[in-house]
């Protein structure tokens, strides 16, 4: 029984920097001078080393030049680095947590990570590749969960549980990142036509 | 070999979370997803998450009052510490948690390049902190009370004092960025931001109260801000089948 209500949510506003990532908002050198998350790679880590880039577009087609991504993601095993992973110890040289703002010029986001193994949905199903993603920006009043899929994958999102629920191909699609060798990119939209998934997990 | 799978998270009670679009707060009108999100089970990579209980703390990351300050100096404003506890929906305290606050200055300035606001920036004073939740969920941190500041929203827009929280809990899915206000401010009902909640109950959650037992006489007052993350799902359905 859940005897207490969550927190509502508030917008991280447009000067979320300062509290994540005071570094690059310039405010000194704020914790040791490195902001929590730019560096999920922090030895010899396991795994292909790719390159996740995009952008966050709004109702207009216009980038966000303030938005806060976070992503979550497996190691090349598909194991996760945290305490609540019983399934066996992940690479110790990856994080699996990586947080960026988008670029306050032109809303480019990057992150430097390891491509994900494959992990099980609770029914047994294997899931394809993917990274967990969430938003918040200015405008955006509860963090948008979605996911980040591979377009080298076909054979493994064709039988992923998430997007064969989602059913529609082109919704699925939204999800899913172009690749060009070890350099993925995908663009995340709020709104409109090519409106992506967006998930309550 | 079957390892125990971490129980889900109850679905998000979305009756006291703001809906994607409110017009009354105009940015939403182009960011916000106009299609219903789509509700998916609780896997490995929501329970899990990242966490922080082992990150080293620096002495002064949960003093703002000191942080940005050359020694010997402090920022300018009402001295307060604001303190509390992190639990998740079943009153269970979420310990090592990282909590990450930002503000604005005493006159409402953040310290941020796309902030005009003609109030002055406090060379003393930079508006970032972090603190990690103890053994039992609770947390503090000193700083000063940060003004009420405008913002453009189509008319006389003037946002309540507040703090911005971002929270860490124990699985993805119970990621929260939010906003503490100060009790007494009248800004609070008057706020579209704040108004984007459907739920009275949940706004007034978000506003801290004085707490006189934690205010040091003659140094600093305190204010109570309890955060709640998602808690988890009473009955764990290992083995369900889909279509039954
Ligand atoms: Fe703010």
């Amino acid at each position: 029984m859940s005897g207490l209500h969550e927190s509502a949510s508030q917008t991280a506003g447009p000067y979320v920097h300062i509290g994540c990532m005071p570094n690059l908002a310039a405010l000194g050198a704020m914790y040791g001078g490195t902001d929590l998350g730019t560096e999920m790679i922090t030895g010899e880590a396991q795994g292909q080393r790719i390159a996740v880039g995009g952008r966050v577009l709004d109702g207009k087609g216009a980038p966000l030049t303030d938005a806060l991504l976070e992503i979550w993601q497996a190691d090349h095993a598909g194991l996760f680095n945290s305490p609540s992973e019983t399934r066996g110890a992940a690479d110790p040289a990856f994080t699996g947590w990586g947080r960026q703002a988008a670029d306050g010029q032109t809303g480019r986001f990057r992150f430097d990570t390891i491509k994900p193994g494959r992990v099980p949905w609770p029914d047994g199903r294997l899931q394809a590749p993917h990274i967990g993603l969430w938003i918040v920006a200015r405008g955006i009043n509860l963090g948008l969960h979605t996911r980040i899929y591979f377009g080298d994958e076909a054979e493994a999102n064709a039988e992923d549980p998430v997007l064969r629920q989602i059913g529609d191909p082109a919704r699925a699609a939204t999800l899913i990142a172009t690749a060009d060798r070890d350099r993925y990119s995908i663009d995340v939209y709020l709104q409109g036509e090519n409106e992506t998934v967006f998930l309550d997990v | 070999m079957n390892p125990t799978r971490p129980k889900p998270f109850a679905p998000r009670d979305h009756s006291i979370q703001p809906p994607a679009l409110t017009p009354a707060y105009r940015s939403t009108a182009l960011r916000a997803p106009l299609q219903p999100l789509l509700r998916v089970e609780n896997g490995w990579g929501e329970t899990t998450g990242p966490v922080f209980g082992h990150l080293p703390m620096g002495d002064l990351d949960d003093d703002l009052i000191l942080n940005y300050a050359t020694p010997g100096q402090s920022a300018i404003g009402p001295r307060i510490v604001v303190h509390g506890r992190l639990l998740d929906q079943d009153s269970r305290p979420v310990s090592g948690a990282l909590i990450e606050v930002w503000q604005a200055n005493a006159g409402g300035r953040y310290r941020h390049k796309n902030d005009g606001y003609l109030a002055p920036l406090d060379p003393n004073f930079g508006g970032c902190g972090r603190v990690l939740t103890g053994a039992d969920g609770t947390y503090a941190f000193r700083t000063i009370q940060p003004g009420p500041y405008p913002w453009p929203n189509g008319g006389n827009d003037w946002r309540p004092a507040h703090i911005h929280f971002s929270v860490f809990g124990e699985g993805f899915a119970q990621r929260l960025i939010t906003q503490m206000y100060f009790e007494g401010d009248p800004h609070v009902a008057l706020c579209p931001i704040v108004n984007a909640i459907p739920d009275t109950a949940a706004t007034d959650r978000l506003v801290a109260r004085l707490d006189m037992d934690r205010t040091l006489p003659m140094d600093i007052r305190a204010y109570r801000f309890d955060i709640v993350l998602r808690g988890r799902q009473a009955t764990v359905f290992e083995n369900r089948m889909e279509g039954i």
